[in-house]
């Protein structure tokens, strides 16, 4: 039976999740905003919030003192290249584990996910040595292969849950209907796949974006991608929180954007698995 | 042409015998059905013979190709899935056409062969919607109309009616029964439904754990089954089976005799009983005798106006001409 949903209790529950909304969204708001203020109206106490002279000297002095465009051309090299190659890696083997899985399917998929339990940090003084080794510093190559490591153990499970969902009768009859393991692949499986596929890609280009540990370490000037670009604006001694939500929202604003666009994919994609 | 033939097949996973020794031919054009209980290697056995699973030892051959070692996709046959199997993303005229597609046919004759089957099974209306938009008996009509366009060796169901309702179930055995003498393409059909095996199939093969208990015609296995698991499974309501004093009367270890081979009377015969559930069919009635000191349940069979009431005590008597004995191996006595 349908809970019957009274027009008060439905009040609140809107009322509660707008707050909740807004309080997450929140520092973004106030990033925004404070890219629009001056310097000293951005640490104002009490914080001013709508009524300040709006001004864009912000954003024109980043752009005096730093190629943003260079730095995003890195984030979009960086999060689409490591995207392109774990899904050539990860795709067929979401596919083996799916539909031929052996004894140790299970162990494997452990296994890998346990590297996410690892801290980085970890493991940051042996790759500095191999990336210097292999005169792979300040590489956006070297960089795009690290982050597609990091983000291959999720990629993995990701895929391999949306082609569990997938009925091995279908595959079979495809086979029974003269498909070879291709065109199994091309026509069938691929095309069942594709909400999985998204919403994997849209994921890790947003991990891969953000990412910034691993960016900020293995990186100096070339290769650097938007998130250095924001931290190179958090100087120690300099109190420049306008520039800095400058910067902050030059840098996310095109994967929010994408995020925006893409919005239902991506909750889907989050929360699959979880409703069935 | 499509004749498929079964030499010494064996099927083991791991160390699980699913299938040990196995002969067996169908003939070409012919409806044979595999029947036995959940669990006896009937799907395992189609699988095999579909490619989708690898025999352990042993021969198929197809046509007279030897194709145990050939993919699925090159040993010419079709199979209709329990689930259907239909692709979701695809409309019904993909579907149908994909196994042609496959095929590298040209797209007027894919056209004109989907047209073809979709008018044969009532398709055509609905050749533009994706399966997801279709009811469970229009789905299994797409799942065979992919089966038919490729004009397989054979085709090969898998419990293609067990997802649909009673009425529409008895509607497409009738349709495959009719696409068969129409086609007349060797079909093998895998059902635990025994009342599904004596209306469709020429043949019959029972089975029972990877074993061949008998096989034959619907009336062979009717009147002749060769052993008690074949008189148990094949006739509905099931024959009943009586041991002691009386078998021993007709020398034997058991005695068995169908519902339909027994009168009942008000007033004599040679067996009595009580009454205990009445099911009236309309056509039939079918009563369930207790207490005959014979078998804890006596069913029988009697005509539809008969009408005595839970509880009555009732008279039997069974036709001795239509009576099976069976021996202590459970084997059939002449």
């Amino acid at each position: 039976m349908a809970r019957a949903v009274t027009s008060q209790r439905k009040a609140i529950n809107t009322a509660v999740a707008w707050t909740i909304g807004l309080a997450i969204f929140f520092p973004i708001l106030w990033t925004f905003l404070t890219s629009f203020k001056t310097e000293a109206q951005a640490i104002a106490d009490p914080p001013v919030w709508f009524f300040f002279d709006w001004t864009l000297d912000n954003y024109r002095v980043v752009q005096e003192r730093s190629n943003y465009t260079r730095f995003l051309w890195n984030s979009i090299y960086i999060a689409g290249g490591s995207t392109l190659l774990g899904m050539i890696i990860a795709i067929p083997a979401a596919w083996s584990m799916a539909f031929v899985p052996s004894n140790q399917t299970k162990n494997i998929l452990l296994w890998m996910l346990s590297t996410k339990m690892l801290p980085a940090v970890g493991v940051l003084y042996p790759i500095y040595l191999i990336f210097i080794q292999l005169g792979l510093l300040d590489s956006r190559f070297g960089l795009t292969i690290v982050i597609m490591l990091i983000n291959l153990p999720i990629m993995v499970w990701m895929l391999y849950t949306y082609f569990k969902e997938i009925p091995g009768e279908i595959l079979e009859a495809a086979r029974m209907d003269g498909a070879g393991l291709r065109e199994e692949i091309l026509f069938v499986l691929t095309p069942m796949a594709i909400p999985g596929i998204a919403s994997t890609v849209l994921l890790n280009i947003i991990l891969a974006w953000n990412e910034a540990f691993w960016t900020l370490n293995l990186t100096a000037s070339r290769a650097a991608p938007l998130t250095a670009f924001i931290a190179s604006y958090s100087s120690p001694e300099g109190l420049f929180y306008a520039k800095l939500s400058a910067a902050s929202t030059m840098a996310i604003a095109p994967i929010l954007i994408l995020g925006w666009f893409s919005q239902k994919q991506l909750v889907r994609g989050l929360t699959f698995g979880a409703v069935k | 042409m499509g004749e498929i033939v079964l030499e010494q097949v064996t099927k083991s996973f791991g160390d699980v015998t699913v299938i040990p020794p196995l002969d067996l031919t169908i003939e070409d054009g012919e409806f044979t059905v595999f029947v036995g209980p959940s669990g006896c290697g009937k799907s395992t056995l189609l699988r095999l013979i579909a490619g989708l699973e690898d025999v352990t030892s042993g021969a198929i051959r197809i046509d007279g190709r030897e194709s145990s070692t050939i993919p699925p996709a090159k040993r010419g046959l079709a199979m209709v899935f329990q689930s259907y199997a239909l692709y979701p993303h695809m409309t019904v005229r993909k579907n149908i056409a994909f196994p042609l597609r496959m095929s590298k046919m040209s797209k007027a004759e894919q056209d004109k062969r989907v047209e073809q089957a979709a008018s044969v099974l009532n398709l055509t209306d609905y050749l533009d919607r994706r399966p997801g938009q279709l009811s469970g008996g229009q789905r299994q009509r797409v799942a065979i109309g992919r089966a038919i366009v490729r004009e397989p060796a054979a085709f090969l169901f898998d419990e293609p009616l067990s997802n649909l309702d009673a009425a529409l179930r008895v509607g497409m055995r009738l349709e495959i029964s009719e696409l068969h003498n129409r086609l007349k393409t060797t079909m093998i059909y895998v059902t635990h439904d025994q009342v599904e095996a004596m209306t469709m199939a020429d043949k019959i093969v029972v089975l029972r754990s990877g074993h061949i208990e008998q096989v034959g015609s619907p009336l062979e296995l009717y009147r002749n089954p060769r052993n008690l698991f074949v008189a148990g499974f094949i006739g509905s309501p099931k024959m009943n089976l009586i041991e002691g004093a009386e078998a021993a009367r007709h020398n034997a270890r058991t005695i068995g005799i169908r519902p339909e081979h027994i009168t009942v009377s008000a007033e004599e015969g040679q067996w009595s009983g009580l009454v205990g559930v009445a099911e009236h069919l309309g056509s039939d009635t079918f009563f369930h005798v207790h207490d005959t000191g014979l078998a804890e349940t006596i069913t029988v069979r009697a005509d539809g106006e008969v009408s005595f009431k839970h509880g009555d005590r009732i008279y039997l008597t069974p036709r001795t001409e239509f009576m099976h004995r069976f021996d202590e191996q459970g084997l059939r006595l002449p």
